[in-house]
């Protein structure tokens, strides 16, 4: 039987998620996934979530931005090498 | 290819920045190219305001400009950009704070955002439902529902991959705080995707 009650099992998810190094904690997630079938479904679309946000590349920036990001950046360039030494 | 070592970046930031911080606009040029994108995303993720995060891109590269001789590569270059792009992103956010949406405050806790409702497995697969621009577009929508206090959180951890120190240091809180807002953000996320991504056949659009 687990001892994680599904409350408790929500909370240690965060660690375990985490990827908590605590193997007792670890293995209580399991144990109680294994025996909870809703807590197996938050448990794998959880995992889930986060997989779909990590494996997302960022966007391309606009051109129209980066343009005016780098025309302040040359202002400033020119800026900095006009009172040389 | 010289050995990896603690201060020599795999994919050549150091490099760059050795020969940005000697001069070479051209460095300077190639490091913004690498990590621009990365830059307007967590402003626009914080921010939640395109023009907002147009500010904080300009204000993060001039300033990691200026302050570069500062650098001492102790740390990965992004991660000093990051710091910089945060601040810059939460300076917007307060500024706003007039504004009741964005408050930075928890609020009341009534526990409802640990509640687990949508109880479904997901499709196999639905990275491959979606194009990547629609899964893009979905994925940032459901950030910007986020709360900001669960939202900030949320793109430090676990899209820019932050320690859970170094969120609690940029954005001045406990430990337990950044671990707490970020169960909720991530189970808050993980309601809203369900909704597009259960299993159930014909009627899943009517989520949209």
């Amino acid at each position: 039987m687990s001892l994680l009650t599904c409350k408790d099992f929500l909370h240690a998810l965060n660690e375990y998620l985490d990827e908590t190094q605590d193997a007792e904690l670890r293995q209580e997630v399991e144990k109680h996934v294994n025996e909870c079938p809703n807590c197996w479904v938050v448990f794998d679309t959880t995992r889930k979530t986060l997989k779909v946000f990590k494996g997302m590349e960022p966007q391309v920036i606009p051109p129209e931005v980066h343009g005016r990001l780098m025309e302040r950046l040359q202002k400033k360039m020119a800026q900095r090498q006009k009172p040389a030494p | 290819m010289p050995p990896t070592t603690l201060h020599t970046e795999v994919n050549g930031d150091a490099a760059l920045v050795a020969r940005a911080q000697s001069g070479d606009p051209n460095a300077f040029e190639e490091l913004i190219g690498r990590y621009e994108r990365k830059v307007f995303r967590l402003a626009r993720n914080i921010t939640n305001n395109e023009h907002d995060a147009e500010d904080v891109l300009q204000e993060t590269f001039l300033k990691a400009y200026s302050h570069l001789d500062g650098f001492q590569g102790n740390s990965k270059f992004y991660t000093w950009l990051v710091r910089i792009a945060v601040n810059e992103a939460l300076m917007k956010l307060r500024k706003r704070k007039s504004d009741k949406t964005v408050s930075m405050d928890e609020g009341i806790d009534t526990g409802e955002e640990t509640m687990v409702r949508e109880i479904a497995v997901w499709d196999d697969d639905p990275e491959q439902r979606y194009s990547q621009e629609e899964l893009k577009a979905i994925l940032q929508d459901a950030v910007q529902n986020l709360r900001p206090a669960f939202r900030t959180v949320f793109v430090l951890r676990d899209i820019e991959e932050l320690s859970t120190e170094e969120t609690a240091r940029l954005l001045d809180l406990s430990i337990p705080a950044v671990k707490s807002r970020l169960l909720r953000a991530r189970l808050q996320l993980r309601e809203r995707l369900t909704r597009l991504f259960k299993r159930k056949g014909d009627d899943v659009f009517a989520y949209m």
